[in-house]
């Protein structure tokens, strides 16, 4: 799970972010404690701290004094809304670079696209990411 | 919170022709957990041995909590060290070792060492002389991480450990870590195995420290770069390298620095391969680069061997 690609705060962040967006922390709901977040994921405890309030500085997290860290309303769109800008370089510009050393054409990429994506033709109609775009 | 807790300066020891420390300047500032590494005769345990004044200074000074450790109790009843093979009195069982250690920190906690030696399935009742070298190693973690002292020193704590036994000590050290703070020195040759729970990282080669940093700002500082060795060497031109391999046509070169979105934008168009490299790859890279690197040539398969294992 945590790799040396990058810092281990960024890759605990880009965690929570993940089960924001997927929808298994829910907004409002409380977030497990860095303690927490240590222990299951074998990091320093400063680490996890760090990871958790680069959240919390961003408004996706929120502290509730005493109690712990909760999911902001909002949160989810937010992240989507920043991950769709992101989309672009992070994976259409590595796929289409393969693309063009095996000579495949964007027709052909396109139809691959449509054939193995299992996403609906019309994008448009998703309403929280239309309201990102 | 964060005070210095032990300021090393111009520290030098000779062993007869041996500069086991070469002016070592450092400063560590409390509860956080420390790596101290380094290959062996790198100068490791004779620079933790003169924290805990168990060794005197060739030159230069040593303030652990702001005086200097030798006969001062103010400061020793603060340290608890625990060396690669700790000596404990010959008939002395581990609950004795435990009662000793009880009777000198203050904030040891019985109950947690009564659970660790469950976790470590260590026999309380017998002779320490008779326990197998993984039992003598796990007394010393107990005790380590019982005493809860303010400052705790971990010389290699593993050896005879199995990766089972070890993965506890880890945990067990984050677990209670996150609920006491406090300095932890945790020198170690598995770098991959401590390198996530590593707040602060202290790389020493030849009595000589050559990396102080924060694990954060290590990790992604350095990047392996492949590919055709003519595109390699032509993007890596002007960089500084730290190693190179090459295979037929391919090279795989690491560099000691980091690329940025452009840098990896450009070596994307290449076709080259980026990789991360690892704390250990990084440490093992810095220890073997360098002038004099065959001053310690009997010793150099010891990292290279981990490397292997870590591998596989």
């Amino acid at each position: 799970m945590i790799d040396d690609s990058k810092p281990i705060f960024m890759q605990i962040a880009e965690l929570i972010e993940n089960g924001i967006v997927d929808g298994t922390m829910a907004e409002e709901s409380q977030v497990p404690s860095t303690n927490e977040f240590a222990a299951f994921h074998r990091i320093n405890p400063a680490t996890a701290a760090k990871g958790v309030n680069v959240l919390v500085d961003s408004g996706i997290l929120y502290k509730r004094r005493g109690i712990g860290m909760f999911v902001a309303t909002g949160a989810r769109a937010q992240l989507i809304a920043r991950r769709t800008e992101e989309f672009v370089e992070q994976y259409v510009k590595p796929l289409a670079v393969e693309a063009r050393k095996l000579g495949i054409s964007a027709e052909q990429l396109n139809t691959m696209i449509e054939r193995n994506s299992g996403l609906a033709p019309e994008t448009g109609t998703d309403k929280e990411r239309s309201a990102a775009l | 919170m964060n005070e210095t807790i032990i300021e090393a300066r111009h520290l030098v020891k000779h062993y007869k022709e041996l500069n086991a420390l070469d002016n070592v300047n450092l400063s560590l500032t409390a509860n956080r957990i420390y790596g101290l590494l380094g290959r062996n005769g790198a100068g490791k345990t004779t620079l933790m041995s003169i924290l805990t004044a168990q060794a005197f200074a060739t030159s230069g000074e040593a303030l652990v909590f702001g005086a200097s450790a030798y006969e001062n109790d103010a400061v020793l009843s603060r340290i608890c060290f625990i060396r690669e093979s700790q000596k404990y009195p010959e008939d002395f069982h581990p609950q004795h070792a435990f009662r000793s250690a009880a009777l000198f920190y203050k904030n040891w906690d019985q109950d947690f060492a009564d659970r660790l030696a469950e976790d470590f399935q260590l026999p309380l009742k017998r002779r320490i002389k008779k326990l197998s070298r993984g039992q003598l190693s796990a007394v010393g973690v107990i005790i380590g991480l019982a005493s809860r002292a303010e400052l705790t020193f971990f010389d290699e704590p593993y050896l005879g450990l199995d990766a089972v036994a070890r993965q506890l000590f880890y945990d067990r050290l984050v677990e209670d870590y996150a609920e006491h703070p406090r300095t932890i020195i945790l020198s170690s040759h598995l770098i991959d195995e401590v390198a996530n729970l590593l707040e602060h990282v202290v790389v020493i080669d030849r009595g000589r420290i050559i990396m102080d940093a924060d694990a954060e700002e290590i990790r992604g500082s350095a990047v392996t770069v492949s590919g055709s060795a003519e595109k390699v060497d032509t993007f890596l031109a002007g960089r500084k390298i730290l190693h190179r391999e090459t295979l037929g046509s391919l090279a795989s070169v690491t560099v000691d620095e980091a690329l940025g979105s452009r840098d990896r934008a450009e070596a994307q168009e290449l076709g080259l391969e980026l990789s991360p490299v690892s704390l250990q790859q990084l440490v093992v890279r810095k220890t073997m680069a360098g002038p004099g690197a065959t001053g310690a040539a009997s010793k150099t398969n010891d990292f290279a061997d981990d490397t292997l294992e870590a591998r596989r």
